[in-house]
């Protein structure tokens, strides 16, 4: 959140039409002197580097596109090329290299991906989070690859003492073209590498249609035949000479802690070496460990054994009145009074006053947990002032300025290792497992690696957030005239400023401010709820709720209206139109950190990707009794989504999703493959939020421990034929986010289809036995 | 006792309540079986014992006297298992965790039966969960293992 509030400040100071300043100055710059030396670079006519602004430079360390720093070719043409972004399972690790290579015209087979570690400073902002990696990163990583290309064709042209213009990359060679000669990247690796580096100005970027890789959909991702043999490792599975195994038993209500502790049992486990207290860290403590006490031992079952075995005595702190139930009913009584203005369009008073008729309803999400299929774990090596750590991180950036600052020493003293990811979907964001890990090497002295156990991860989470939504629709000669939305959310802003008791800004530009809907009253307003419990990003974030409610009143409101679902949909998204809130939003319109003229609120992109899942998934399709289509639409992270749902349900009231067709509008796209196979797990953690997944709390303690309590979907449960059906662009339209996008349309399409199908409206999630009882 | 791991002998003197999971993942450094609950509900410890597919995380190392244990690492000894090879013929991993795991399942279903029904693959495949959401993939792959095993 650092880097989001930082990008914030960034973003204000950055004038948005800078770059199309600079944009005519390039044009003078081609047209006059410049040409001469732009030349150099120029073998063919090609798209010059021309890119549009994005907030990749507003966040830590900016963007870089060094070919130096990402690419480098050995004497045997192995091209390495570095993957700065943590690989959690959208698949950039390939993607974002595979980019690179394209543009280079190195041939897949002899690429190499080196992970960075973290060093913002060389590398540009390595935070793997907001759906950012292809949306910030497909630029620098093209104008990367072209620069190596047009450095190899250099200095084969000069090795042959010829025009630039005689010379052209191909698969991992350049060629001279009147002779048919030429030289692979190997043999021209040294020349290459001695040549300045063209800038900006000088790149030339190739043209679509030449493109091997991009957009095929044939690149496999780089682990694959690690993962499917066991190679792959995880932070879970690092091994340090001399390292010892910790689990720490952590405080049951977040704020509390050891009052005491008795460590005699625990010693006496064979295999326990130590027993650490970590000490609390105040609130706001950001990502900073809970506290609590650390066993040490010889071997993980050692440590889990000592645990075990030790008595504390936990003092619980004002968190300790945390209550899910009655949380609740605090909340909704927060949505139904008059909150903060949010954004106020029209007369929304006056239109619930003169309306014909007023629907109000009331929407429930409750805590969820990210729950990866690897628990967090990291190992640290602390000796003197330096550090080393191995870790699951999605910010290797700010995890070393973390681990430095914990530990008061110089960020270049910490060296962090990323491994693969097993899952992120945010968690991983929070770097406390890493900072548990520095704390007990430092103490320690040895190197140290901390293990989450299932119960430690789903008790101690950053938890996604409990949500309370009030929707009051205003009819008028059977049109919405009026819109008025009250969301009730404890902010996960409570993790870095003294709990600020609303949805701040940033939570609020994810689906509720930036909503483009053509109601022409419209007022949003936040009520007060306090965080009694970490919360964190769960992917897509608050998304979730606010699209939830959006798209369930939408489709409760065609019914009320007698009108089609989908029709509706798209009566109230309107004429394709600019949307432009930033007037009409109380303090500012979060956009995501980008610019808000490089990704506009695009109405017939939302509409478009609405009739393309329609028309794909065959919507107004005669259905059998006790089935039924749902659909929903949402824009965020720049992307625009549509999915139909179908439901079957049966007498007994249990749902089957026998298949979900998903439109995605996420500009130029590079990897349909991945797209899809995030689109697919999308619809299955969708799945899981309507149907399952809960986190509640009793007496400030998280009440679910693992698996058996804390249920997510599982093979045959549904979703199991999900469609995806993309969007075709050019890289004229900027590529936008993929990861998180395809999780908020689901629960209410999925709800939409359940009452097409049986008449019942669920408001509250998860569904669990609503259907049944 | 004696244990074969891989087919390898080993002779094991700890504690015969240790999980074989810690035995696997510690003392040997065979980490390619996941610790993902540590109480049979995930599945990502999957490995084989005597051929069939067991949840090392709750098998006890006392229970495995004279037994022959394959993890991941010993499924194939190139890594072209019919059913690896039809995991990357599907591209089903996404972050890649949970798929030992699934694998070593699946592995185990088609030594029971060559030709699973697919009620029989969602049954044998519901004990191992997948968060990233490859569950289209993985039933895909399966069936398409089954065909070529």
């Amino acid at each position: 959140m650092e880097s989001f509030a930082h990008s914030v400040a960034k973003y204000h100071d950055q004038p948005i039409l800078k770059n199309v300043s600079r944009r005519d100055v390039l044009k003078g710059i081609v047209t006059g002197g410049g040409l001469v030396v732009a030349a150099q670079f120029v073998p063919t006519a090609m798209a010059a580097y021309d890119p549009y602004p994005t907030g990749a430079t507003g966040m830590p360390g900016g963007m870089v596109w060094d070919p130096h720093v990402y690419v480098s070719i050995a004497k045997d043409g192995t091209v390495t090329i570095v993957s700065h972004r943590s690989e959690m399972g959208t698949g950039s690790r390939t993607s974002l290299p595979m980019v690179v290579a394209d543009e280079m015209e190195a041939d897949w087979s002899k690429v190499k991906i080196v992970q960075a570690e973290g060093d913002e400073a060389k590398y540009g902002n390595q935070d793997t989070d907001g759906s950012r990696s292809v949306r910030h990163f497909i630029q620098p990583m093209r104008a990367c690859g072209a620069a190596m290309r047009q450095m190899l064709e250099r200095a084969a042209a000069a090795t042959w003492a010829c025009s630039d213009v005689d010379v052209r990359a191909e698969n991992h060679k350049v060629v001279h073209i009147p002779s048919g000669n030429s030289l692979g990247f190997g043999e021209l690796a040294e020349a290459a590498a001695k040549l300045p580096t063209p800038s900006a100005k000088q790149i030339n970027l190739k043209d679509p249609s030449q493109f091997r890789y991009i957009g095929k959909g044939k690149v496999q991702i780089i682990d694959l035949h690690d993962i499917t043999t066991g190679k792959a490792n995880y932070a879970q599975d690092i091994v340090v000479p001399g390292m010892k195994f910790a689990v720490v038993a952590r405080p049951p209500v977040v704020g509390g802690k050891a009052k005491s502790f008795d460590e005699a049992a625990a010693m006496k486990v064979p295999g326990v070496v130590k027993v650490v207290q970590i000490a609390p860290t105040p609130a706001p403590g950001k990502f900073a460990p809970l506290g609590g006490v650390a066993v040490i031992a010889d071997s993980t079952y050692a440590a889990l054994k000592g645990r075990a075995a030790l008595k504390v005595t936990w003092e619980d702190g004002p968190n300790a009145a945390y209550d899910s139930e009655k949380f609740k009913e605090q909340m909704a009584a927060s949505a139904r009074n008059p909150g903060k203005i949010e954004r106020n369009e029209g007369d929304i008073d006056a239109a619930i006053k003169g309306a014909d008729k007023v629907i109000e309803h009331e929407y429930y999400i409750p805590h969820g947990h990210h729950a990866t299929m690897e628990p967090p774990a990291a190992v640290a090596k602390v000796t003197g002032d330096k550090a080393e750590i191995w870790a699951c991180v999605q910010s290797p950036g700010g995890t070393r300025g973390d681990v430095a600052k914990l530990l008061g020493v110089d960020e270049k003293n910490v060296k962090v290792n990323v491994t693969l990811l097993g899952g992120g979907f945010g968690r991983k964001s929070k770097c406390d497992f890493a900072l548990e890990a520095a704390t007990l090497s430092k103490a320690t002295g040895m190197p140290v690696k901390v293990v989450w156990t299932r119960e430690d991860d789903i008790q101690h989470g950053f938890y996604h957030s409990v949500s309370y939504q009030h929707v009051t629709a205003a009819i008028k000669g059977g049109k919405v005239v009026g819109w008025r939305q009250r969301s009730v959310s404890p902010s996960l802003m409570s993790n870095f400023m003294p709990d600020p008791k609303r949805e701040s800004a940033l939570e609020l530009g994810l689906g509720l401010t930036d909503t483009p809907f053509g109601v022409p009253n419209l007022r949003l307003e936040t009520g007060e709820a306090p965080a009694m419990a970490r919360i964190g990003w769960f992917r897509a974030v608050n998304n979730i709720p606010h699209a939830f409610a959006m798209q369930s009143m939408i489709a409760e409101l065609a019914h009320e209206l007698g009108k089609d679902p989908k029709d509706f949909l798209l009566e109230i998204i309107g004429p394709a139109r600019v949307a432009d809130m930033r007037k009409t939003v109380s303090s500012e319109l979060w956009h995501y950190g980008d610019p808000y003229e490089t990704y506009p609120i695009d109405t017939g992109r939302l509409a478009n990707v609405v009739r393309l899942a329609a028309e794909k998934a065959g919507w107004g399709r005669k259905m059998e009794k006790g089935s039924g289509l749902g659909i929903a639409a949402h824009r965020c992270f720049q992307s625009y989504v549509c999915s139909v749902v179908e439901v079957n349900v049966d007498s007994k009231g249990n749902v089957n999703v026998p298949r979900v067709d998903t439109a995605i509008d996420c500009g130029f796209h590079i990897n349909p493959e991945r797209v899809a196979s995030q689109i697919e797990g999308a619809a299955v953690m969708g799945l899981s939020i309507a149907k399952l997944v809960e986190i509640t709390f009793k007496n400030g303690r998280v009440q679910q421990s693992n698996f058996h309590d804390y249920q997510v979907l599982r093979i045959g449960q549904g979703a199991m034929d999900v469609r995806t059906h993309i969007v075709p662009h050019g890289p004229n339209v900027p590529s936008t986010g993929v990861g998180e996008p395809g999780v908020p349309p689901f629960a209410p399409a999925f709800y939409n289809a359940i009452f097409a199908a049986t008449g019942k409206r669920i408001r509250n999630l998860p569904l669990r036995d609503q259907l049944t009882a | 006792m004696q244990v074969k791991i891989n087919q390898q002998a080993k002779d094991f003197s700890g504690d015969p309540e240790m999980p074989l999971m810690w035995y696997l993942r510690d003392q040997l450094a065979l980490t390619g079986t996941k610790f993902g609950c540590g109480t049979g509900l995930c599945g990502a410890c999957t490995v084989h014992v005597d051929g069939k597919a067991v949840r090392s995380c709750v098998t006890p190392m006392g229970e495995l006297s004279g037994k022959s244990v394959t993890t991941i690492e010993g499924l194939h000894p190139t890594g072209d298992h019919p059913v690896q090879k039809a995991w990357r013929a599907a591209n089903v991993p996404q972050c890649g965790y949970c798929q030992p795991g699934q694998i070593m399942n699946a592995a185990g279903l088609l030594n029971e039966k060559k030709n699973p029904t697919d009620d029989d693959i969602v049954q044998a495949m519901q004990g191992n969960i997948c968060r990233c959401g490859c569950y289209q993939r993985i039933f895909a792959a399966v069936k398409s293992a089954a065909k070529g095993a």
